[in-house]
């Protein structure tokens, strides 16, 4: 919804704060995900994010999040689906030159970044969409990388 | 402007120590020269005279040639085959490449075929959307962002590798750019946002119009803060403006275009809107080139074609310099009409 996704923006800084003791969380609960099967897990964990990334953030289950480099303002809004920053198109008062009664999703990212405390992240270059990650969970995702590196396998192999 | 190892039109240049393309572009601005690059409009026809005719205007006055990649989401010829048919005759091209229309596959695919045409510049870009266009029920394909379009021209040049990992047997020797409009919210992060580009790859980039210079003297300001001057080669887009009322319909109409109140109260209390527009164009050229960090202009003069030699001509930027051209040893044209003295 347009005006918890605002909200969120408005609020990067303590959604950043959640989610960093979150991700903390799902990490060390990674001996108890493996057990069960990352495969079993796909989803029920891909549900229950897409319930809660969806309410706040209009999430659209790109599977690759990267909403702590955005300013907790989800790219995959933009029409044009930009990764890396606003197009040349942004209306002066900072609306969507596509949906001109949607601000510019990179407006509220610049914002959003100002407000957290690695805001710095959205100057890094982001990789441009992988379509097959579409739907899966990006948390569930976190917690495979880090079992991968832990057991020094890729990814896709640590179930 | 000749080169010592000037070819046969048509076939490239050979590749300078420390440059990356066989192009003139690049040459003139790794020179030092003031750049002049303009916008050619391509044709809604099959017919190769159309792209001819239309560059042909340009002779003598710029460096490079734009060719548009279906802007403001209208079709017309692509820009490879417009590229494809001026580097035949040894224009100098920089095709644009918008992310609106093909996906990785597609522009991997234009980028190989269009180097292998000549093309030695090419500009990476998100594109309009389609909503401004007159098919605004197409499938907007944005696969790519302007940013990883960079990264993907600059791995198939410098590491000889298409985005899946497969090699190249032969690079794309491409001197690679980027848009950047100064003129558009959100205005703190305009500069860090051309840092980006830079860091995915751009060598130079083109600006959105400007018709308001303090507004661009306080972003080359910040780009100077950041260095990026000396990183990145700054073409900045002029164009004049037929009258108040078109003025007007493009703040309205064309996404990203800043033009204050005082250049459409000009235009409108002018006698010859037409000519206040050069002039205005003119004066906009020699104030930009007193900025700091900035490398030439890009001429956009839609519909006014025409008008591109004499704009240069009376802003002096060119000082003497001669743009190669293919008709430079041929008896020249009857002077075209000029309308700004």
């Amino acid at each position: 919804m347009y005006a918890v996704r605002r909200w969120s923006v408005r609020h990067a800084r303590g959604l950043e704060v959640f989610y960093n003791g979150f991700e903390r969380a799902l990490i060390a609960l990674e001996p108890v995900f493996r057990r069960i099967g990352f495969a079993r897990l796909e989803r029920p964990f891909a549900w229950f994010e897409r319930q809660v990334k969806g309410f706040l953030f209009d999430c659209r289950m790109c599977g690759q999040c990267v909403l702590s480099r955005t300013g907790m303002s989800c790219p995959m809004n933009c029409p044009k689906r930009l990764r890396n920053g606003p197009c040349g198109g942004v209306r002066p008062d900072g609306m969507c030159e596509v949906e001109p009664n949607m601000k510019c999703v990179w407006v509220d990212a610049w914002e959003g970044a100002q407000r957290m405390r690695d805001g710095q992240t959205i100057h890094f270059v982001d990789s441009p969409v992988d379509l097959t990650l579409q739907g899966h969970s990006s948390w569930l995702r976190v917690v495979r990388a880090h079992s991968a590196q832990r057991l020094d396998t890729s990814p896709d192999d640590a179930e | 402007m000749k080169f010592d190892d000037e070819p046969v039109p048509g076939f490239q240049l050979p590749i300078l120590p420390g440059h990356s393309s066989p192009g003139r572009l690049e040459r003139v601005l790794r020179a030092g020269r003031f750049a002049v690059t303009a916008e050619i409009a391509p044709p809604d026809s099959a017919d190769p005279n159309d792209v001819y005719l239309r560059a042909r205007i340009f002779d003598g006055y710029v460096d490079a040639i734009n060719a548009t990649d279906g802007s403001g989401a209208h079709c017309h010829m692509s820009s490879v085959g417009v590229c494809s048919l001026l580097t035949r005759e040894g224009y100098a091209t920089i095709m644009q490449v918008s992310c609106r229309d093909k996906n990785r596959i597609g522009i991997q695919g234009d980028v190989l075929g269009a180097a292998a045409m000549g093309v030695a510049n090419v500009l990476c870009l998100t594109g309009d959307g389609v909503q401004v266009g007159d098919q605004p029920e197409a499938m907007p394909v944005f696969d790519l962002d302007c940013m990883s379009l960079l990264e993907t021209v600059t791995l198939m040049r410098d590491e000889g590798r298409l985005r899946s990992g497969r090699q190249l047997t032969a690079t794309p020797k491409l001197f690679a750019g980027a848009a950047a409009n100064p003129f558009a919210p959100p205005y703190e992060f305009r500069p860090a946002r051309l840092a980006k580009k830079v860091a995915a790859g751009a060598q130079f980039v083109q600006t959105q119009y400007c018709f308001d210079i303090p507004m661009l003297e306080a972003y080359m300001q910040r780009v100077r803060d950041l260095g990026l001057h000396e990183q990145v080669y700054i073409l900045v887009g002029v164009g004049p403006l037929a009258s108040a009322k078109a003025a007007r319909w493009v703040r309205e109409h064309v996404p990203g275009v800043h033009i204050p109140d005082a250049v459409i109260d000009r235009l409108a209390g002018a006698q010859n809107p037409k000519l206040e527009g050069r002039k205005l164009c003119v004066e906009l050229i020699q104030q930009i080139r007193e900025i700091e960090g900035v490398h030439g202009v890009h001429v956009m003069a839609y519909r006014q074609e025409e008008a591109v030699a004499e704009i240069i001509d009376a802003s002096g930027v060119l000082e003497e310099r001669v743009p190669w051209h293919p008709h430079r040893d041929t008896a020249p044209e009857p002077a075209i009409e000029r309308v700004v003295s």
